[in-house]
C-alpha cells in the first residue's frame, strides 16, 4: 500500500506531543473506512504515534471519500 | 426494483407524453419543438424538424391544413397556433434542407400504384426505408393539378418530385388502372401499395381493406377505400404513410396491427397547468404570410406543453433536474449497481416523503413510495450509508433512553383512559408547552391522562429499516398496554401518521381536535399581526385535523390567511422523510422556499415546522404559544433551540415532571455532565452546522482526561484531543481558562477510523 501525500506543505511545526514534548513529524498512518483502507501521512509524534487529522482534511478531501465509499 | 415495476412506474410520468399538437397530427410533427426554434429565430433547425417526418416537405409545409390547430392548447387561452402559415413561413425562408438519404437497400421491391398525395408519400416513405419503389402513374405532375395552389408553385413540385427520384424512386408514366396492373405488380413485386384516388377497391376487386394496416385479401396488396373528396391534404399523406408501414411490417414478416394505436391522432395524456397562462391572441397573419419576426411573436405563443407539475411545485424534485420518470430509472439503476458507485443515494434520501407530488400528480405519482422503497433495498442490500440517517437514528435512541422517557399514569390514578403523548421534537422544541398541554389536559378529561414520553419511531420508519421500526412498534405498543390501552393524544400530526402505523389498534386523537373540543376553556393571547397558517406536511390527509385547527383559530378569534399552498397541498419544512440529515444544504433550501410563501409570521401545529422555519429567520408561532402563553412577550421570535439544547430540554422535562408532578426523584445525571465548558461563537455554529453534542465533547474531555492524549500549540496555547465513542471520530480543540473551564475554540468530525496512529 503506497503512502498518500494529503497535506502538502502545511506547517504543524506548532503542534507538539503535551506528554512526551516532542514535535510533530510527518509519518505513514493507517485510516480505514467500510471495508477500505489507505496510508496517509500525517504529523505523528514520533515517539508515543499521537496523530493531528487537522479539520481542512476532516472536512474536506477526508469527507469526500468517505461519501464515495459510502456509495460503493 | 423489478424491471417491470420500472416499467409500472415509467408509465405513470406523463411528462415525456406528446405534446398535443403532435398527438392530434396526423404525421405526428413535433410543433412544440417547431415553434421552439422559430422563436428562437432557427428557421434552418424549425425546417429540419418539420422534414424530419413531413414527405416531400417543400409540398407538404405549403398545403398543410394544420388540423393540429383545434387541439392545440393555446386555444383555450387566446386562439390556437397558426402551425399552417409558420410551416409555409418556414418553408420560404429556409436557407438550408437537410439531405434525405435513404437507409441501404433491402432487396425488397414495392410497386406503388398511382402517384397522389398518398402514393407519392409511400413512395418516398418505402424508399426511405431502403427499399426499391417503381411508382405507376398516369402523369408526374397529375397530382399538382389536385392540390391547394395559393402558396404552391409547379417548380416546387417538380423540384421535390426530383428528391423522390434521386432518393432511387423510378417512374413509370402512362400507365393504365385496370385490374390486370395490380395482379401483374403482385407476380413481379414483393408487395404492392395502391394510391385511392387512382384505384378504388371496386378497381382492385377487393372488398374494403382493414382500416388500421390497409391489408387487403390480396396477400402483398395493401390499398385503402376511396377518401373524401375534399379530404385534407395531410390525411391523404396519412394514407400513404400507414400503407408504407404495413409494407414495411410485412416484409419484416412483424404483426401488422400490434402496437400501432398512436398510429392516428389520438388523444395524449400529458397535463399542462394553464391556470396562470395569461391569454394572448394569435398574430394576424400578413397577407404576404409571416415575417421573420411576426413568425417569432406567433411562435412565441406556443405553451411548450410539458406537465412538470411535480417538480415546479417540489424543491426536492427541481433541485435534482429531472422529473420522475427519470428518477425511477435512476433508482433502478442504482439498485442494480454490483460494482461501482450508486450515483442515486442522495437522491433517495432526500425526498421529504411529504407527498405533495402524488396530490398534484394527474397520475398520482408518488415519490414517496418510490423512495421509501428504494431506502428499505438500500438497508437490506447493507448498503444504505451510514452517514445519511445516523444522527437522527441516536437522537430517536436518546428521546427513547432512560434520561428522557417516561410512561406513567395521570398521579394520583391507577389506570388511564387517555395517554398525552407529545413526541420527542415537542419537548426538546418546547418544554414548557408539554408541561402546559399536559396540565390542562389533566385538568379538563376524567379518567386519568398518562403520559408516554418518547419518539414516535418515525425516524425508524422514514430511514427504511423494517426491524427497527418493527421493534420501536413492538415497544410502542408495549408501554402502550402497561398504561391499560388508553386513547393516544399525540401533539405531532407525523406522531400521529407513525403511531397509526405502529400500534394500528390504538385509538389515537390529536392534541388539537381536543383543544378544539375544549376551545371555550381557553384563554388565548392574541397576536398582534396576522400570521399565515402552515399546515404540517404529515396533516395533509387527516381532514379533521385541518379542519379543527381551522375551527379552533377562529373561534380563538385569530385571523389567519393562508399560503398559495396549503391543507391537503401543504408544502413540507423541509424536516419530513429526514432530508435535514441526509441533505442538510437542501433542508435550509426547502425551509427558506416554504418561509416565503407565508405571508408576514408562520404560525403552525408541528413543532419541527416551527423551528425549521425559525431557522431560516422567519418569525414563526406555535398555536401553543398563544394558548398557553409564556412569560415571552414575542414568542414569534423564538429562535430554534441546537441540537444540544434540543437534548438538554428533553432531559430537563423528564425530571421537572418527574420532580413536580409525580414527586420522584430522577436518574442521576452522568459523570461527564459536570465537566466545565464554554465556546466560543464560532464553536457554537460548527457544533450546530456538523451536528456535534455538547456531550459529544464533555466525553471526549472525559476519555482523554483518563489517557492523558493531548496534543499542544506552542504558538497559541490550545490543545487538541480527539475520541471515537461510536462511529464518529470528533476533535476538540480548547484552551482552559478559569482554572477548571474549557473554553472550546473549534470542534470537527470524521467517520474514517485512524488505525494505526496512537500506539
Amino acid at each position: 500500500m503506497s503512502t498518500l501525500k494529503v497535506l502538502d506543505g502545511e506547517d504543524f511545526s506548532s503542534w507538539k506531543c503535551a506528554a512526551c514534548g516532542e514535535k510533530l513529524v510527518p509519518k505513514p498512518i493507517e485510516l480505514g473506512y467500510l471495508e477500505s483502507r489507505f496510508k496517509v501521512e500525517l504529523p505523528s509524534c514520533p515517539v508515543c504515534g499521537l496523530v493531528l487529522i487537522p479539520e481542512d482534511l476532516a472536512l474536506g478531501k477526508m469527507a469526500e471519500v468517505e461519501s464515495l465509499l459510502e456509495d460503493k | 426494483m423489478e424491471q417491470n415495476s420500472l416499467r409500472e412506474w415509467e408509465a405513470k410520468c406523463i411528462q415525456e407524453e406528446p405534446p398535443r399538437c403532435k398527438a392530434a397530427c396526423p404525421l405526428h410533427v413535433d410543433g412544440r419543438e417547431f415553434c421552439k426554434q422559430i422563436a428562437a429565430g432557427q428557421v434552418d433547425k424549425a425546417w429540419a424538424v418539420l422534414c424530419r417526418t413531413l414527405p416531400f416537405p417543400a409540398v407538404t409545409a405549403r398545403i398543410c391544413d394544420a388540423p393540429c390547430k383545434n387541439s392545440c392548447l393555446r386555444e383555450k387561452v387566446g386562439g390556437g397556433i397558426e402551425m399552417a402559415d409558420l410551416e409555409r413561413f418556414c418553408a420560404e425562408n429556409t436557407k438550408r434542407t437537410p439531405p434525405f438519404r435513404p437507409l441501404p437497400p433491402r432487396g425488397k421491391t414495392v410497386a406503388v400504384l398511382g402517384g397522389f398525395l398518398p402514393g407519392l408519400t409511400a413512395a418516398w416513405d418505402l424508399a426511405k426505408k431502403g427499399f426499391t419503389v417503381t411508382l405507376f402513374l398516369k402523369n408526374t405532375y397529375e397530382a399538382f393539378e389536385t392540390l391547394p395552389q395559393e402558396w404552391l408553385t409547379v417548380d416546387i413540385f417538380k423540384h421535390e418530385i426530383e428528391v423522390i427520384k434521386k432518393m432511387g424512386v423510378t417512374f413509370v408514366e402512362n400507365s393504365t388502372f385496370d385490374d390486370t396492373l395490380d395482379e401483374e405488380s403482385l407476380k413481379n413485386f414483393d408487395a404492392v401499395f395502391a394510391d385511392p384516388i387512382a384505384c378504388s377497391p371496386e378497381n382492385l376487386k377487393i372488398s374494403t381493406p382493414s382500416l388500421t394496416t390497409l391489408e387487403t385479401e390480396k396477400k402483398g396488396l395493401f390499398a385503402a377505400s376511396q377518401p373524401e373528396k375534399n379530404a385534407s391534404p395531410i390525411t391523404l399523406i396519412a394514407i400513404g404513410r400507414k400503407g408504407a408501414l404495413s409494407i414495411e411490417r410485412f416484409m419484416q414478416n412483424a404483426s401488422l396491427s400490434a402496437g400501432r394505436e398512436r398510429d392516428e391522432p389520438f388523444e395524449t395524456k400529458l397535463f399542462t397547468n394553464i391556470s396562470k397562462v395569461e391569454p394572448l391572441a394569435p398574430i394576424a397573419v400578413p397577407k404576404n404570410g409571416y415575417t421573420a419576426d411576426s413568425a417569432k411573436e406567433e411562435a412565441a405563443r406556443c405553451l411548450l406543453c410539458e406537465c412538470m407539475e411535480c417538480v415546479k411545485n417540489c424543491v426536492y424534485l427541481e433541485n435534482f433536474k429531472e422529473y420522475p420518470k427519470i428518477f425511477a430509472r435512476q433508482i433502478y439503476n442504482n439498485a442494480s449497481i454490483v460494482m461501482g458507485t450508486r450515483r442515486a443515494n442522495k437522491l433517495i434520501n432526500s425526498c421529504m416523503l411529504c407527498d405533495l407530488c402524488t396530490e398534484i400528480c394527474p397520475e398520482s405519482f408518488s415519490m414517496k413510495n418510490l423512495c421509501i422503497e428504494a431506502r428499505k433495498d438500500l438497508v437490506e442490500q447493507g448498503v444504505m450509508p451510514q452517514s445519511a440517517h445516523e444522527f437522527a437514528l441516536r437522537d430517536m435512541e436518546f428521546a427513547d433512553s432512560e434520561a428522557c422517557a417516561i410512561n406513567r399514569h395521570q398521579n394520583g390514578f391507577e389506570q388511564s383512559e387517555w395517554a398525552f403523548f407529545p413526541g420527542c421534537q415537542l419537548p426538546a422544541s418546547d418544554p414548557d408547552a408539554v408541561k402546559n398541554s399536559y396540565s390542562f389536559l389533566c385538568d379538563t378529561l376524567t379518567g386519568g391522562t398518562g403520559l408516554m414520553l418518547r419518539c414516535c419511531s418515525a425516524p425508524a420508519d422514514w430511514s427504511g429499516i423494517v426491524d427497527l421500526f418493527d421493534k420501536k412498534s413492538t415497544e410502542l405498543r408495549s408501554d402502550w398496554e402497561s398504561l391499560g390501552k388508553p386513547k393516544i393524544i399525540a401533539a405531532c400530526p407525523s406522531c400521529m401518521e407513525t403511531l397509526h402505523k405502529a400500534i394500528p389498534e390504538a385509538e389515537i386523537t390529536s392534541l388539537w381536535s381536543l383543544l378544539c373540543l375544549y376551545r371555550k376553556n381557553l384563554n388565548p393571547v392574541l397576536p398582534k399581526s396576522i400570521p399565515a397558517l402552515q399546515d404540517p406536511c404529515s396533516a395533509r390527509h387527516n381532514e379533521k385535523l385541518l379542519a379543527d385547527v381551522r375551527i379552533l383559530l377562529t373561534d380563538l378569534g385569530l385571523e389567519f390567511t393562508e399560503p398559495e399552498l396549503s391543507g391537503l397541498h401543504t408544502e413540507c419544512c423541509g424536516f419530513g422523510g429526514l432530508l435535514s440529515d441526509a441533505n442538510e444544504p437542501l433542508s435550509q433550501k426547502v425551509a427558506e422556499h416554504r418561509a416565503s410563501k407565508l405571508d408576514g409570521d408562520g404560525i403552525t401545529y408541528c413543532a419541527m415546522c416551527r423551528d425549521l422555519l425559525a431557522k431560516t429567520g422567519k418569525r414563526c408561532l406555535n398555536i401553543l404559544d398563544i394558548i398557553f402563553p409564556s412569560e415571552n412577550t414575542d414568542p414569534a421570535a423564538r429562535t430554534a433551540p441546537r441540537y444540544s439544547t434540543r437534548r438538554e430540554n428533553r432531559v430537563r422535562l423528564k425530571e421537572q415532571m418527574l420532580e413536580n408532578v409525580w414527586k420522584t426523584p430522577s436518574t442521576p445525571r452522568p459523570a461527564y455532565e459536570a465537566i466545565k465548558v464554554s465556546y466560543t461563537e464560532e464553536a457554537q455554529k460548527h457544533m450546530e452546522e456538523r451536528r456535534i453534542l455538547v456531550s459529544d465533547i464533555k466525553k471526549t474531555i472525559e476519555a482523554v482526561q483518563k489517557t492523558g492524549k493531548v496534543l499542544e500549540n506552542t504558538d497559541t496555547g490550545h490543545k487538541l484531543i480527539y475520541h471515537r465513542p461510536v462511529t464518529v471520530t470528533y476533535w476538540v480543540e480548547y484552551e482552559m481558562v478559569d482554572g477548571d473551564t474549557y473554553l472550546i475554540h473549534r470542534v470537527w468530525s470524521h467517520r474514517m477510523k485512524i488505525l494505526g496512529g496512537s500506539k
